[in-house]
């Protein structure tokens, strides 16, 4: 009899735990219901309707003709392509620096991930100071006898240098993010696997071009979907870099909520950042395949 | 995977991990040179590449501009509120990631994560209409409740591994010895995950202090200290950029130096 009141009161138990992990979950679906999802839906109503809350391009209209706007969204999108490439090749060499038996690697892989936390804001500001006309960068060269006089490196009239300062600035702030996917998807793969073409005879460039990297795909896809999506957010660097010469979407939806005043036309800006993000990704996921994926197909 | 280089000379590699390493260091080093060199020193051309003249009086004329201590007194309250929350809220819904296989679970750990790819630009700008309303705009409220809903999914997913590095059948044990679940969640695996939570936590609390965005679109008056350095920055002198520069960068530095050893297990779960 004992027994099975002790197998009642425990099956009891099991039922009352059953509602547990709901209960536990509930707080976080709650806060991000209320102000992730919530605010999600209220952007898209900003961004289609007018100060008197019908329902308008209006908001698109004023984006699309912002004086800025074909500025903001090409310099965006300029960015994001020569970012992204660059800073997945630094990442995936400095990856493999880290795997292989160099001596003192754990200190050159520290030294790799410390701008992991920096931000955009801070890091422009670093790199500002190098680009300065009194910065390090002339005072480096002129040392070296490569320039006999300071250069004005951050000249509205150079386009492509700004474009290169900001690059230079993002690359060395958000490569580690990478390279530090890339070394989790490096140590996943066996060592039997390298060996084995190593027998057959393989170079380093054979084994790299078909072991490592076809292994190494489904890390190269999170980092290069995470890279794309918060590449198109960049804006603080290349405010603190280029002062008001360039500017990005992120930046013109700044500069719209904060000193035009309009939420309207500032959501809109930020919806087309989401979809730009968005279709990035989808793209992402289209051109870095992973082998299981493949087989799915 | 560890690759062996036999055909590459190894000085070639580390003259490579060389010149990587300075490409990191060096603009570590020169922003540190120039916040803690004196202001002449920092208008001086050309600069000085080595440490002569150590100073703190370009740090504290930035710490004495206008507005810059409030401002960081603002984002340390806004970090520690958004630390506090996330981590309260964040916690309990880790745990039952890693420990319960309810029906859902896939669902709610797929939403966690696609909110990633929802950009914090698009969050912040209803959410001050929102705050308006509510009378809490140019607040330090407003700005930690929109950086806890960007930090609350990271708190989830990292708690949520930190628990799956721990055992369950410490917890049943302990239950076996007469322990409820909370007590032997309190008692014997909250001791163990500390380390792995204080390392989330301490991610979350840089989370907010490195966000611009929000922060200057949620304020106006009342700004955190990188939306205030954001609106000082293009007219401010070149001593107050240098110092600000290193000051929003330190702590960084100081939080990877902290959990360095946290990282790819926070990461490497993370990112899955």
């Amino acid at each position: 009899v004992a027994t099975v009141a002790e197998t009642r009161t425990a099956a009891q138990r099991m039922r009352r735990w059953e509602g547990l992990p709901y209960w536990l979950i509930l707080p976080t679906a709650g806060y991000l219901a209320v102000f992730f999802a919530w605010p999600m839906v209220k952007s898209f109503e900003l961004a289609f309707q007018d100060i008197a809350g019908n329902w308008s391009f209006a908001p698109v209209r004023a984006m699309y003709n912002d004086i800025d706007f074909s500025l903001a969204l090409k310099f965006t999108l300029l960015l994001v392509a020569v970012i992204v490439p660059l800073q997945f090749a630094l990442a995936l060499v400095m990856a493999l620096l880290v795997n292989t038996r160099l001596r003192g690697r754990g200190l050159i892989l520290f030294v790799f991930i410390l701008p992991l936390a920096v931000s955009d804001l801070a890091a422009g500001l670093v790199w500002q100071s190098i680009f300065t006309e009194q910065g390090y960068l002339n005072t480096v060269l002129q040392g070296l006898g490569i320039i006999d006089h300071p250069t004005i490196w951050i000249d509205p009239r150079h386009s492509n240098w700004l474009l290169g300062e900001v690059v230079l600035t993002e690359m060395w702030r958000s490569t580690s993010f990478i390279m530090i996917i890339l070394v989790a998807g490096l140590q996943g793969i066996p060592k039997e696997f390298g060996e084995a073409a190593e027998v057959f005879g393989a170079g380093f460039f054979q084994r790299l071009r078909t072991v490592v990297l076809p292994m190494l795909k489904p890390a190269l896809q999170v980092a290069l979907l995470l890279r794309v999506i918060f590449a198109f957010e960049v804006f603080a660097s290349v405010i603190a870099i280029t002062g008001r010469s360039k500017t990005t979407l992120a930046g013109q939806a700044l500069r719209w909520q904060g000193e035009y005043l309009d939420s309207h036309v500032a959501a809109a800006y930020a919806l087309l950042i989401l979809i730009l993000s968005l279709v990035s990704a989808a793209l992402v996921l289209r051109l870095v395949r992973t082998p299981r994926e493949r087989m799915l197909r | 995977m560890t690759l062996r280089l036999p055909s590459m000379p190894r000085l070639g590699l580390y003259l490579l991990a060389f010149v990587l390493v300075l490409w990191v260091i060096l603009p570590i080093y020169f922003i540190t040179l120039g916040a803690f060199s004196t202001q002449d020193a920092v208008y001086s051309y050309p600069r000085e590449l080595l440490p002569r003249h150590l100073s703190t009086s370009t740090l504290s004329f930035f710490l004495h501009s206008n507005g810059v201590v409030p401002a960081l007194e603002r984002s340390v309250y806004v970090a520690a509120i958004t630390l506090a929350v996330a981590l309260l809220v964040g916690t309990p819904a880790g745990y039952a990631l890693s420990r319960f296989a309810f029906r859902g679970a896939d669902m709610f750990r797929l939403s966690i994560v696609s909110t990633r790819a929802f950009p914090i630009v698009i969050l912040a700008i209803p959410l001050s209409v929102t705050f308006i309303r509510w009378g809490i705009d140019d607040s330090v409220i407003g700005v930690a409740i929109a950086h806890t809903a960007l930090a609350l999914p990271f708190a989830v997913l990292t708690t949520s591994s930190v628990f799956a590095g721990i055992s369950d059948e410490l917890e049943e044990a302990a239950m076996t010895l007469g322990c409820s679940r909370f007590g032997a969640v309190r008692r014997v695996i909250l001791p163990l995950a500390l380390p792995g939570l204080a390392a989330a936590a301490i991610f979350v609390f840089i989370i907010s202090w490195n966000d611009v965005f929000a922060a200057s679109v949620l304020t106006l008056r009342h700004r955190t200290l990188p939306a205030q350095v954001l609106t000082a920055a293009n007219e401010a002198p070149l001593p107050y950029r240098v110092a600000a520069g290193f000051f929003l960068m330190a702590p960084s530095l100081v939080v990877i130096f902290a959990i360095r050893n946290y990282l790819f297990t926070m990461w490497g779960r993370v990112m899955k």
